[in-house]
């Protein structure tokens, strides 16, 4: 791993969900470091934490204690999470949360609509990432008619469709088929943007990412 | 689920502007809603009976769907002969059915099957979505729009979380009946179900601001006129307005 400059970096972050005081925190004294270009795995058991701790990275929950810096800059309002979430894409654990516009290509522009792009560059996009994941002829179909590979999928278009400079995937791989999973493979590692995945799939860590984190008892540690 | 299930036909009234079909059905609603004169609800049969065939639908289909709606109107049969004033025609033991309560109740669905087989044939046969996005082009606030699009959108979901609920129920042999175990699972379910679209709704917005939602939606589908469209829509407005002079200049 080199030293190049360190992107995100969670310090001391601990987090409790309100109304569970009495058990312990989901996330006690984490600390993890990522810089920019690397790849990185989190594995953990059902309900360790996961999918809090990229919450709490997006600014969608706030962290009891512990400070959160991405891009260098300290985050702790609304507004220092808006330019983190236009620069960072998370792909949800569940596909009917992301996907909510009538048709894909909706649902695909909106992300690049809310940036800022005029319509026609909204839609370029869209067929350009849709031809990237070989989904071009899912332009207008209507996201509820979908199966649930073909959200998962359309969900990652989604979020590549903001050209983020991170990429933060909550257990990617599931629901998918073999040749899916392989093609997702290929298309993480042909891009190069820094990722942070959470799978239980071991095997698809390994083709994917350098670093592999287990999350357990709230906190971190390298897993072997 | 049962949207558009109209929408995948092929004729020329799938292939109109939606915008003009919608213009067209709410007048044409509006009329029919109000009139009374016979020659002019005479004229809207028949134009609804020719929007019918033109749009080439199942009538097997449209006719269940009228079934439903006329259930409705089956009890509107059941009071109003004996509870609207006038010449009395026959009676039911102590009930007096009157002329005018017949036709006031024959009216009525007439009008309602009339109005149904029109949008029907107008408004079904455009998906669900492509009416909104029609809406929105005729100025309708864009707030109620994303409520139809949310609406539709999430039905799906709600329909796939009730089912599944149902299943684990079923799975473990639940079987219902007319016991207190019965309402109260059931009402374990409703509660779930509600329960479960609050966080949904909670999920789906923070998905939308990870995506740099900040209170704005865009649309992306724009129509244009075909010379088609402008020919029905001559044509159409003929009838109507046909009929909107017969009810309230030629036979006042
Ligand atoms: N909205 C919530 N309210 C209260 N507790 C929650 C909520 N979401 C998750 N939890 C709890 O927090 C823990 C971590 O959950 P989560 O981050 O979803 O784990 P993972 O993604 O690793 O499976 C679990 O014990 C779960 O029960
Ligand atoms: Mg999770």
């Amino acid at each position: 791993m080199d030293n190049s400059e360190v992107i995100i970096d969670l310090k001391g972050v601990s987090f409790v969900y309100h109304g569970n005081h009495s058990q312990r925190p989901v996330l006690d004294n984490l600390n993890l470091q990522i810089s920019r270009g690397q790849r990185v795995g989190l594995i953990g058991p059902n309900g360790s934490g996961k999918t809090t701790l990229f919450h709490l990275l997006m600014g969608l929950l706030r962290p009891n204690q512990g400070e959160i810096l991405v891009f260098g800059k300290k985050r702790q309002q609304e507004k220092d999470f808006r330019e983190v979430r236009e620069k960072i894409g998370l792909l949800f654990q569940d596909s009917d949360d992301q996907l909510f516009c009538p048709t894909v290509a909706e649902d695909v522009a909106f992300g690049p609509l809310n940036l800022g792009r005029t319509q026609d560059e909204a839609l370029e996009i869209t067929r350009q990432v849709l031809k990237r994941l070989g989904l071009e002829e899912f332009e207008d179909r209507l996201t509820y008619k979908l199966s649930g590979g073909e959200k998962r999928l359309i969900s990652l278009a989604t979020v590549l469709a903001m050209q983020p400079e991170v990429l933060v995937l909550d257990e990617p791989t599931t629901g998918l088929d073999e040749d899916t999973v392989e093609r997702l493979i290929q298309i993480l590692r042909s891009s190069d943007l820094t990722y942070l995945i959470a799978s239980h799939n071991r095997e698809f860590l390994s083709k994917t990412t350098d670093t592999v984190y287990r999350l357990a008892q709230g906190k971190l540690a390298r897993a072997t | 689920m049962h949207i558009d299930n109209f929408a995948s036909g092929d004729s020329l009234l799938h292939r109109l502007d939606p915008r003009l079909k919608i213009v067209i059905a709410v007048l044409f609603s509006v009329i029919v809603a109000v009139a009374d004169k016979s020659l002019c609800l005479a004229t809207a049969v028949c134009f609804s009976l020719a929007l019918l065939l033109i749009a080439r639908l199942s009538l097997r289909e449209v006719f269940l769907r009228l079934l439903v709606v006329n259930a409705f109107i089956l009890f509107l049969w059941l009071f109003l002969p004996f509870t609207y004033g006038g010449e009395k025609l026959f009676s039911i033991g102590p009930l007096d059915a009157t002329r005018d309560g017949i036709i006031y109740a024959l009216q009525i669905t007439v009008k309602s099957n009339t109005i149904v087989v029109a949008l029907i044939a107008l408004l079904a046969t455009t998906p669900i979505i492509t009416l909104g996005h029609a809406l929105s082009h005729l100025y309708v606030p864009s707030k109620l729009i994303h409520l139809l699009f949310f609406t539709v959108r999430y039905l799906q979901v709600l329909h796939l979380e009730y089912d599944r609920l149902r299943a684990a129920m079923k799975i473990r042999a639940f079987r219902p009946g007319t016991n207190l175990h019965t309402y109260r699972s059931l009402s374990y379910l409703i509660g779930m179900l509600l329960i479960k679209s609050f966080d949904r709704a909670d999920r789906i917005r923070k998905a939308m601001l990870c995506r740099g939602f900040h209170g704005e939606f865009y649309l992306l589908s724009h129509f244009k006129l075909q010379k088609i469209d402008v020919v029905m829509l001559l044509i159409m407005m003929l009838v109507v307005g046909g009929m909107a002079s017969l009810q309230w200049i030629i036979l006042k």
